[in-house]
């Protein structure tokens, strides 16, 4: 087991959601895009110089801008 | 008698098909592409329920739950409490995100029927759901519908009135999710499926390595398309039309009105050597009709088009992840690189999508970039017509031109403005085959709308542009402001009607300087300068709603200063 920042994470590599580092708002606001505590992610992509993560949950793909995408611990 | 009209909401996430099954219950033309926040106002439509009982449907902007996050989400909240009936619609191939709405809803006292759209995905997807097990679970009526076909949306009619309202108690967030859990358990089971080959380019295509040269293939690719199907139509069916059967009309005409005087001038406009010219002579039958139709629609129909598709492809949220990054220097997120796509075809409707954008300063930037850095298709097709006769590499010039001067002024109003760019967090859909129907419904849509508002102000700018010349309000104005024009700009003093009339089209006033026989470096400038310095009167009226009126009047004089500067620098390096 080993924790990480969402950003940290492989292309492709499935990580279940720890918790979210960040403010209510935050935390709402990617709990109603279906990334809360315990659900499994999937990285597709990453873009460089700080651009966003684009993460598979459930069967949705959802872009998460880098900033946000550091307040996203995940447990690999 | 009068009766009280039902109030019927659609309310669900975003982009799960709201504005199709609006389309289908009501007949109502609105815009549906797949992407999330296409619906940014409301769309209100009758629908008939049986023994002459009629409803009014409103199509509510997509919201992920009830508590209002940003301006929009409130907005559709509010709407809430003034409904009879909630239609929520959701993703069928997205059950437990979307099944968090309906848990929310079904506390609110309000009668309330679930949708389960998109049913025809769910097959390919490996998707299985037990309606009757859903239905028993949520206690509301569930019905399988798919808006794109309108499979089910008679059903979901007929079963309006088995609405239910109950008492579901109150459950905290944490207790709703666990429900939901066991709800879709019980009801939904998946199965394997093989990746299909769009699947396989979903992925291609958002990764940056092979995403990025994408981007660039398909904005490539759309603009040639767009221009060799609209020089196609302007020169093989536009032109020799109005050459073949309206010129004819028209000189017959002329010297009816004995080829000059008054009416004459009004409706011909002026002889250039002794003969019509449509693109110089400014009469409402002549030059007032030739722009907007030949010139003009063409473009318009071809832009449309390609637009079209990609949209109902589901391209733009990919191409915006892809600029993503690059956007944040200009204090933007990528999805604001939606309303600048629009703003392209028209800015009326670009300046609506603002609403995509949640701060009060990203949407102020945006607002500014776009009114001053993106020309609409109606000028785009302007400036090809005349800047092209001199040179492809000149429009080549004037786009690099406007494009610096949007990343310039990005980046400087980045640096200067407090506050800090909000990051990105949208769901990007999955790819979907455009359907031809829908592509040319949507297509006739906007095409029609083009007709409808762009005709009759046309018109009128030319009939304005006769009436300055013709009681010399344009000599005055031309002396007035002769120090600007020709002492920063270098351009002729006569330029300055063009300037006058680019509050209200931009297309009549690009094609107002084709009589001035001006040097390519000023045409440059003047065509730069016409689309930098102020929004058409549409579009600044939208501006003024989405923004108010103090961020408008600041918005407008940076691009006033823009215009001056960007018109003097041009004027020293060229």
């Amino acid at each position: 087991m080993k924790e990480m920042y969402l950003t940290q994470l492989n292309t492709k590599q499935t990580a279940v959601v720890k918790e979210i580092v960040g403010g209510y708002g935050v935390s709402r606001r990617l709990e109603s895009m279906g990334i809360r505590p315990g659900k499994r992610i999937t990285k597709i992509s990453s873009h460089f110089w700080g651009g966003p993560v684009t993460v598979l949950v459930d069967k949705m793909k959802i872009a998460v801008g880098h900033g946000m995408a550091q307040k996203i611990v995940v447990e690999v | 008698m009068a009766r009280t009209e039902k109030k019927i909401l659609l309310m669900g996430n975003p982009n799960v098909g709201k504005s199709a099954v609006f389309s289908r219950l009501t007949g109502a033309r609105v815009t549906i592409s797949n992407y999330p926040g296409t619906t940014v106002g409301f769309s209100q439509g009758y629908i008939r329920l049986g023994e002459g009982e009629t409803g009014v449907v409103m199509d509510v902007p997509g919201i992920y739950n009830l508590e209002p996050l940003c301006r929009a989400d409130k907005v559709a909240v509010e709407m809430l409490n003034k409904g009879d009936i909630v239609i929520n619609i959701i993703d069928a191939t997205n059950l437990e995100r979307n099944l968090f709405l309906t848990l929310e809803l079904r506390e609110k006292n309000i009668p309330l029927v679930v949708a389960l759209n998109m049913w025809d995905e769910t097959r390919h997807k490996g998707i299985e759901i037990d309606t009757k097990k859903l239905e028993k679970e949520l206690g509301v009526p569930v019905i399988p519908t798919c808006g794109l076909t309108g499979a089910g949306i008679k059903e979901l009619v007929e079963r309006l009135k088995d609405a239910a309202k109950g008492d579901f108690g109150t459950l905290t967030r944490d207790q709703k999710w666990e429900e939901l859990g066991v709800i879709v358990n019980t009801a939904q089971k998946l199965h394997h499926h093989h990746h299909t080959l769009l699947e396989r380019f979903e992925d291609i295509s958002t990764r940056p390595a092979t995403g990025l040269p994408i981007a660039a293939f398909v904005v490539y690719l759309s603009f040639t398309v767009i221009r060799f199907f609209a020089e196609g139509l302007i020169g093989y069916v536009f032109e020799p039309l109005f050459e073949k059967f309206w010129l004819p009309l028209m000189e017959k005409l002329s010297s009816v009105l004995g080829g000059g005087g008054f009416v004459h001038d009004i409706l011909i406009g002026s002889l250039i050597g002794g003969e019509i010219n449509f693109g110089e002579s400014f009469g409402l039958l002549t030059t007032g009709l030739f722009v907007p139709i030949a010139a003009v629609l063409p473009y318009i129909l071809s832009f449309y088009l390609v637009l079209g598709i990609l949209e109902d492809f589901g391209y733009l949220p990919r191409l915006a992840t892809q600029v993503d990054n690059l956007m944040h220097h200009l204090g933007l997120h990528g999805y604001a690189i939606v309303p600048m796509i629009l703003g392209l075809g028209c800015n009326v409707p670009g300046a609506m999508a603002l609403r995509l954008l949640e701060g009060r300063r990203e949407k102020f930037i945006a607002a500014t970039l776009m009114a001053v850095a993106v020309p609409c298709m109606a000028q785009i097709a302007m400036i090809v017509g005349l800047v092209g006769e001199r040179g492809g590499g000149y429009v080549a010039l004037i786009f690099g031109i406007l494009l610096t001067i949007l990343i310039i002024k990005g980046i400087l109003m980045n640096r200067i403005m407090k506050g800090r760019s909000p990051e990105i967090l949208w769901e990007i859909p999955p790819y979907r085959f455009p359907l031809p129907m829908a592509v040319l419904k949507k297509l006739w849509m906007r095409v029609s709308g083009f007709l409808r508002e762009a005709i009759p102000y046309v018109l009128l700018g030319v009939f304005i542009v006769n009436i300055l010349y013709i009681l010399r309000i344009v000599d005055f104005l031309s002396w007035f402001f002769a120090p600007v024009l020709s002492g920063m700009w270098g351009l002729p003093k006569e330029t300055v009607s063009a300037m006058l009339i680019g509050f209200l089209r931009k297309d009549v006033a690009v094609g107002m300087l084709a009589p001035l026989a001006l040097t390519t470096k000023q045409l440059i400038i003047a065509c730069t300068i016409l689309a930098v310095y102020f929004p058409c009167m549409a579009t600044f009226a939208v501006m003024v709603r989405e923004l108010g009126v103090r961020d408008m009047a600041k918005s407008a004089g940076l691009m006033l200063l823009t215009a001056a500067f960007a018109g003097t620098v041009l004027n020293l390096l060229l």
